[in-house]
């Protein structure tokens, strides 16, 4: 009867056989750097959306990403995410995957994952279920149809319900969540999809400041196992999380230090607000 | 107790808003109907008032038919967005493959009496089948073909269209272009598909006489039968976590395709799975009305699948086959009375149905069943209290 019992062990409902597993993509960061962008340029229309802009973000790192409206912050993530293609320049995820020769599903394939500016959640489907369409699968269409919830992803589902505090709305659809909950949600769908480099636009926008400061703690929690890039214009909050923020000006990098560096950098005062207040600055 | 009733009412919600709860009833009384008015037709004497006449056979099998059509319509639209106004192409297609076996079943007892080849070719004075029909003689191999054909040409199509991304109403004129050009080109004599007149004069099906009432009543059963597997397949596709991503992707295709989907792969295959259904629908269509012709490609019957599904409530699969069942009955019933009104209320209804019902008619009643159970759960909980 060995038979029967191996034909039992390998039928086991509560399991994922291993070719139907998503393929483990290796990111190579042995020089501790997970993303390169290199001479970056991108136009549209002669307007030049990037200009000649190099970003390294570390490995494990909290990075911020701010600038005024136009600066390009979303163009890049539309660059690294592969759905807008640059001019010029490279992008880099580790050492030796080239982002340019992807497109967006082999990117989030690879494990970089993204949140828009704008919450976008899929509203007729459940919170559960939006959860559960993130989680890291083996996402061909094959795969999906016979597709069946494992013990193990449950479980993560249900962890990632608990972080993001919507354990109790797990069933109501998230077209019916609070502006709050939907920016949650789809950080939960980040979380869900184990993704090794989380992009994160705007995630306190439309926040009540207790929502804030939970998002704070979320996301600084994240760093160290995941790298986060958060663009925000609410300094307050880029205050409270990063260690070191990038300056983001007409497409190009204009600074990038600690908040108090940049802060002082006269550069970022001329840009911010005005001449005047640089040399006042630097006469101070 | 508040999350008591919370709970209680998001299941409620959940299951009058889950798509196809009410299939296998559905299909249940099908099958009832179904074998009602066969033993009608069959066993029981024109007099008697259980007899169901063949016309009435004929007419039920042409609209199943239609609400076979109307699902496939409801299966691409109503769940991934993809607005098709060239449906009938595919189920025109799927006509023609079952139009072409029964030509060749016809054999030497067409009007010109060559055994070679159907009256319209000797017609045209040509001397030999033309490649395409060869092989038409074998029942399975025409089938597949009526099949295989739809699907490959909904596969190049939605490949070509999806994967440069063409949505919306862009695509909804394309899908309109193809059955116009098909329409065009199958008008044409020297495709080799009789032209104007298109196929018809059939005598049998598998060696049975089209005409006689057994023979009705066995395709009206098929059809019944059909509709049912296509219906229960659907269900289980649009319940599975495939459906789950088609509706993501018409919710919002951007993130379905940065969580890792291939969005253009999803809506080929359901593309592709809904012609088929369509091509389905058309191979039955055929034997039942007894002719196909290139009528059937115009770009107003697209348009008219997709006022059923409308009517009846798009992302229901229920939905889509009822519309499709009241409007062809009413257009029976009107058109008998007073064919000028037809068109003029078929469009008020439309009118009024996305004005008034967004969710269509199915939508109605499950609104409707909401409201009552609301009320009832909201006064037992006040007496709780």
């Amino acid at each position: 009867m060995e038979w029967l019992e191996s034909a039992r062990e390998t039928f086991r409902r509560d399991q994922v056989w291993n070719f139907m597993l998503p393929e483990e993509v290796h990111v190579d960061v042995s020089k501790e750097v997970i993303l390169y962008v290199e001479d970056l340029s991108v136009s549209f229309d002669g307007f030049k959306a990037i200009n000649n802009l190099n970003l390294y973000i570390n490995d494990g790192e909290l990075r911020c990403l701010i600038g005024a409206n136009g600066a390009g912050k979303t163009t890049l993530m539309d660059i690294i995410t592969g759905k807008t293609k640059p001019d010029s320049g490279s992008v880099w995820f580790g050492q030796t995957h080239n982002l340019l020769e992807h497109d967006e599903a082999a990117i989030a394939h690879m494990g970089i994952g993204r949140k828009f500016q704008k919450p976008t959640v899929f509203e007729a489907h459940s919170v559960y279920t939006n959860l559960e369409l993130s989680l890291k699968t083996n996402k061909g269409v094959l795969q999906t149809l016979f597709a069946r919830l494992s013990t193990k992803q449950k479980q993560r589902i249900d962890e990632v319900l608990e972080t993001i505090g919507l354990t109790e709305q797990q069933h109501m659809e998230a077209g019916s969540l609070s502006h709050g909950q939907k920016q949650w949600l789809e950080i939960g769908m980040l979380l869900a999809s184990d993704s090794r480099l989380l992009l994160v636009d705007e995630p306190v926008a439309g926040m009540t400041a207790e929502e804030t400061e939970k998002t704070a703690e979320l996301l600084k929690s994240l760093a160290g196992k995941h790298t986060v890039v958060v663009v925000e214009h609410d300094m307050e909050f880029v205050r409270s999380i990063a260690r070191t923020v990038t300056v983001l000006h007409q497409g190009s990098v204009l600074a990038e230090g600690t908040m108090d560096e940049i802060q002082r950098n006269k550069d970022v005062i001329e840009v911010y607000l005005g001449e005047e207040h640089a040399d006042q600055a630097g006469a101070a | 107790m508040t999350i008591m009733s919370s709970l209680l009412s998001n299941q409620l919600f959940k299951r009058s808003g889950e798509p196809g709860a009410v299939v296998a009833p559905f299909v249940g009384l099908l099958i009832i109907v179904t074998l009602f008015a066969s033993v009608g037709n069959l066993a029981f004497s024109e007099t008697s008032i259980f007899y169901v006449s063949t016309y009435t056979i004929t007419l039920l099998g042409k609209y199943l038919c239609y609400a076979m059509l109307a699902l496939a319509v409801d299966i691409v639209w109503g769940y991934c967005g993809i607005l098709s106004l060239g449906h009938a192409a595919f189920f025109a297609l799927g006509g023609y493959g079952m139009g072409m076996y029964l030509m060749r079943q016809i054999g030497d007892r067409g009007v010109y009496g060559n055994p070679l080849l159907p009256d319209f070719m000797v017609f045209l004075n040509w001397q030999e089948l033309p490649w395409y029909w060869q092989g038409f003689d074998n029942f399975g191999f025409a089938m597949l073909m009526a099949l295989a054909v739809p699907g490959l040409l909904a596969f190049v199509f939605g490949w070509l269209a999806f994967r440069s991304r063409v949505t919306g109403v862009y695509l909804s004129i394309m899908t309109q272009a193809l059955t116009y050009a098909l329409m065009l080109a199958f008008f044409r004599n020297e495709m080799g598909f009789g032209g104007n007149n298109g196929l018809t004069d059939f005598k049998d099906i598998l060696g049975f006489n089209l005409q006689s009432d057994t023979t009705r009543v066995a395709l009206l059963a098929t059809t019944a039968f059909m509709l049912s597997v296509t219906l229960l397949l659907s269900q289980a596709i649009m319940k599975s976590r495939f459906g789950k991503v088609i509706i993501a992707v018409r919710d919002t295709e951007s993130r379905s395709r940065f969580l890792g989907y291939r969005t253009e792969r999803y809506k080929v295959w359901l593309f592709v799975y809904s012609a088929v259904i369509a091509a389905i629908a058309g191979a039955l269509y055929v034997p039942q009305i007894g002719i196909i012709n290139p009528g059937e490609f115009t770009p107003i019957n697209s348009i008219e699948v997709v006022i059923w599904v409308a009517i009846g409530g798009r992302g229901t699969l229920i939905g889509a086959v009822l519309g499709a069942l009241l409007v062809n009955y009413a257009k029976t019933r009107l058109t008998a009375i007073f064919p000028e009104a037809w068109l003029f209320a078929l469009g008020a209804l439309f009118v009024l149905v996305t004005l008034f019902l967004p969710k269509g008619l199915f939508g109605l009643f499950g609104s409707l069943k909401n409201k009552l159970v609301s009320s009832k759960t909201s006064s037992t909980a006040e007496e709780v209290a």
